[in-house]
């Protein structure tokens, strides 16, 4: 994972407990790493290091607006030794928009996971876009994403991942489809869906996946309505979530999520307040060198002279304090920032639950189509036996009735392996969460508490040799 | 911190050397009396000395605020050119006028008020002093209402001073003279400009005092919300996880503690003596005031006294007559602009001795005041170090053992 000099000593694999400093994460360097990092296995050697840098503006004229469309780009190296790469180094110019698709592939291949959360898309007029804080501040925040789907053991080998580093020129990924032509499209089918030209039953290979917005709007449809009869009908839906030991851990990160918020908040207001105390001392300090200046001109007997040192004295410590400060703050905001970070994945967690219970619903509806269809046949041939020699309509239906069923047996199967699939998914994460949020929060308290005691070691000995060397001087 | 100066000589209240004059003074108990919008605070003032004018070694009688301004008048009035010793502010929120913190402040600095006044070697002759510090119930509501009069009402001279100005300002402009109404001496001048830098600086030093208070009060409590956020964080955990965050949290809101009482200890003995020095700068500006005032009466009493021995001259071979009455006009003016002449000279001298009194003073004080403030923040971050150096070697050696168990389940 790190390519630092620890990885020797670290046999058992817990580079993220290391007491050294770590490096800085805002702090553009190719060999960065973040602190979420997973142990265990043959992973602990692998690595796979990426930067984002040079951002370049490219103006890009469309032929019919008048307007020409500037976007950026930025440059993506990575290194690595994972094998399924086959190469160490690679470079490509990358856009925002697609990391965006890169994310959204992600999100549909990868259900279960807990799949980091891309960088916002930020409603942001042109103007602001090309500004040179927002464009350092999104390089930043696209590395971090990138280094987190590194850290990830599944997805730093994901076929998405590693086409996104290597592919030279365009994008070799489908984009999801905006909304509004998903929404033409679902229009499109809707007609043929209800009138029942073509097959209302669920095709297995779609099964698997989660409904597409606006496309297919008929199945939308259906697993609302089944959703709807698990919170209110009378009877039990077909299959329900039984895991209790998954429930449980639910509930459990669904209340550490409320006190990550709220120690999230205290700490940022922590380190205001620390700031806050470093600047005050600092302008004593200012007003101090002012006020020993002034003291040294207007100093008439050797007493006066001295108080106007002892003063002069005092206000380098206070200025030399209020610099430690600042390299205080900056060093416990690295390590609190942990927290923060928990916080974000956290809605990685809720997706990837929610990706079970979508599973869990699209299985769930099938089941129920099914039932249906069964109920159906048996209808059918009750009233068909009652006409003498068989009816010629019903029997066609309940041919084709049997067809859709055959179909819709499979798609259940179908739901049923992805549903198993993202529930062994969300288990193994939630595992290794555990793991890892261990980890670094003991390394963050670890952190957070030796920066409190050496900076304010160094705090207390600037103070104490002015104290000191005043001693003789004054009373 | 010691707050109060103890009567200039060092010699302790309770043992003197018999020869060795002492007035030492405290000011005590606060205690609220009145009702609603006549309550008020009564202090106790406490006085030791072996001074033959004083009765007795000790007195102890019952102040308000008011009566302190009293004293603050009569020994304004009486000692120009001492800078006389600032009172604490009045109170300008009425919400804080009884709150605990206001209270101690003011107390404390009526205590640094009364020292200070005892150690002056002419304002402790001051009678007003003895009879503020001395007389009973009775006595006192008398002596006030005597002397009350006195305070508030302007002076005839003043009167006739303000119409003399305005006379002068006239003659000034028929006769067009530029004539100065303020001193112009180098060494005038120079004071002026120490008073204007003075306060300038210790304004300064004074506004980040506060600020500094301030801060250290919100780090205080920003840090026990962050323990109390950590401690909850830690009941979501298990093992020993769970256990550090709770210690962390312990920690912080220990030092939370610490810090609310590191900015008592920054408001008491490094803001509020700063601020006394602050208002002592107003103190010295009002004896910059009676100065120019005593200049410009001298001034004017002497170009007056000399247009009338002009007059006088001229009068001898015009109208001889006339001599006599003016000839002794003249001479009483003359005898007005010689006082006048005499106040200036005195209060000049007074106050040439004052700065270099106060100088001294300042230099001490202040240098105490600072070297305690770098041993209290030195003793700060050192507590807080030592705090956390307790809780560092706890984690480590948790965190070895939680990624020991690890390593077991995992295996």
């Amino acid at each position: 994972m790190s390519p630092s000099a620890d990885q020797e000593d670290d046999e058992d694999g817990f580079l993220g407990a290391q007491s050294g400093p770590e490096p800085d994460p805002r702090v553009s360097d190719s060999s960065k790493e973040v602190p979420i990092s997973r142990n265990g296995g043959n992973s602990s050697q692998e690595f796979l290091t990426m930067a984002v840098t040079q951002p370049q503006k490219i103006q890009e004229s469309t032929g019919s607006s008048l307007v020409p469309n500037i976007y950026v780009t930025y440059l993506v190296v990575s290194h690595t030794n994972i094998p399924e790469y086959g190469g160490t180094e690679f470079s490509v110019r990358r856009r925002f928009r697609d990391f965006v698709t890169l994310a959204d592939r992600l999100a549909l291949a990868y259900r279960g996971y807990f799949i980091p959360p891309r960088p916002d898309k930020s409603i942001v007029e042109s103007q602001v876009m090309q500004k040179q804080e927002f464009i350092e501040q999104r390089r930043v925040a696209l590395e971090k994403y990138l280094s987190r789907l590194a850290a990830h053991p599944v997805l730093r080998k994901s076929e998405e991942l590693r086409l996104f580093l290597q592919t030279n020129g365009k994008l070799p990924l489908q984009p999801s489809i905006d909304m509004a032509s998903r929404m033409l499209d679902g229009a499109a089918k809707l007609p043929k869906q209800l009138f029942g030209d073509s097959s209302t039953v669920l095709a297995p290979q779609e099964a698997s996946q989660p409904a597409k917005g606006g496309r297919d709007l008929i199945r939308i449809f259906k697993e609302l309505r089944q959703s709807v009869t698990n919170d209110w009908g009378a009877s039990k839906p077909p299959v329900v979530e039984e895991d209790k030991e998954f429930l449980e851990k639910k509930e459990k990160l669904q209340d550490l999520e409320l006190e990550l918020t709220e120690a999230s908040q205290q700490a940022e207001a922590l380190i205001k307040a620390q700031q806050e105390v470093g600047d005050v001392v600092g302008d004593l300090g200012l007003a101090l060198i002012r006020i020993g200046k002034y003291e040294s001109q207007e100093a008439t007997g050797n007493a006066q002279k001295v108080h106007a040192t002892d003063v002069k004295r005092l206000a380098t410590a206070a200025v030399k304090v209020s610099r430690f400060y600042k390299e205080f703050n900056a060093e416990s905001c690295k390590h609190l920032d942990h927290l923060h970070d928990y916080l974000g994945l956290m809605q990685s967690v809720h997706t990837a639950f929610s990706d079970r219970s979508s599973a869990l619903l699209t299985l769930q509806t099938l089941m129920t189509d099914l039932s249906a269809m069964h109920a159906r046949i048996e209808k059918l041939n009750a009233s068909s036996s009652k006409t003498f020699g068989g009816d010629r309509s019903s029997n066609r239906k309940v041919e084709e009735l049997n067809d859709s069923i055959k179909t819709a047996e499979k798609s259940r199967d179908k739901a049923q392996e992805e549903y198993e699939r993202i529930k062994e998914r969300n288990r193994s994460e939630i595992e290794n969460y555990e793991c890892d949020r261990q980890r670094d929060f003991f390394s963050m308290l670890k952190g957070f508490v030796q920066t409190q005691v050496t900076y304010n070691e160094r705090i207390a000995s600037v103070w104490s040799k002015a104290f000191e060397e005043a001693g003789s001087a004054s009373v | 911190m010691v707050s109060r100066r103890s009567a200039g000589i060092p010699s302790s209240p309770n043992s003197p050397a018999p020869e060795q004059p002492f007035l030492s003074i405290s000011v005590t108990d606060p205690v609220k009396l009145g009702n609603n919008v006549q309550a008020y605070i009564s202090y106790r003032v406490s006085t030791k000395t072996n001074m033959q004018e004083y009765r007795g070694l000790e007195k102890i009688v019952i102040r308000r605020y008011s009566d302190f301004v009293w004293l603050h008048e009569r020994l304004t009035e009486r000692y120009k050119g001492i800078i006389i010793p600032p009172l604490p502010e009045k109170s300008a929120v009425e919400k804080f006028r009884f709150s605990a913190e206001f209270i101690e402040v003011r107390r404390r600095a009526l205590d640094v008020f009364l020292n200070r006044i005892a150690a002056h070697p002419i304002l402790r002759q001051s009678d007003d002093l003895k009879s503020f510090l001395q007389a009973d119930e009775d006595s006192w509501v008398v002596e006030k209402s005597r002397t009350a009069e006195g305070v508030f009402k302007k002076k005839p001279s003043d009167f006739m001073q303000i119409f003399k100005d305005v006379q002068s300002k006239v003659t000034d402009v028929v006769l067009g003279k530029e004539k100065p109404l303020e001193e112009t001496s180098e060494e005038y001048e120079k004071v002026k400009h120490y008073v204007t830098e003075l306060e300038d600086h210790l304004g300064e030093a004074q506004k980040q005092s506060y600020r500094l208070v301030k801060r250290h009060s919100e780090l205080g409590q920003a840090l026990a919300e962050f323990g109390k956020s950590v401690k909850s964080l830690g009941g979501c955990e298990t093992g020993l996880l769970g256990k550090a965050f709770g210690e962390l949290g312990n920690r912080a809101e220990l030092l939370s503690y610490k810090l609310q009482k590191q900015a008592q200890d920054l408001l008491m003995n490094f803001e509020e003596p700063l601020k006394e020095y602050v208002r002592t700068v107003q103190s010295i500006k009002a004896v910059l005031s009676d100065r120019a005032q005593a200049f410009r009466q001298q001034r004017e009493l002497f170009e007056a006294s000399k247009l009338k021995e002009i007059n006088l001259e001229k009068l001898r071979v015009v109208r001889p007559d006339k001599v006599g009455e003016a000839e002794i006009d003249y001479r009483e003016t003359k005898l007005q602009s010689d006082e006048a002449n005499k106040r200036y000279e005195e209060i000049v001298k007074v106050m040439q001795q004052e700065m270099v009194r106060f100088q001294e003073e300042k230099t001490r004080d202040l240098g105490a005041v600072f070297h305690e403030f770098a041993r209290g923040q030195a003793q700060l971050a050192n507590d807080t170090a030592e705090a956390w150096k307790v809780l560092a070697s706890q984690l480590d050696a948790w965190s070895h053992q939680s990624a020991g168990k690890a390593v077991e389940s995992s295996a």
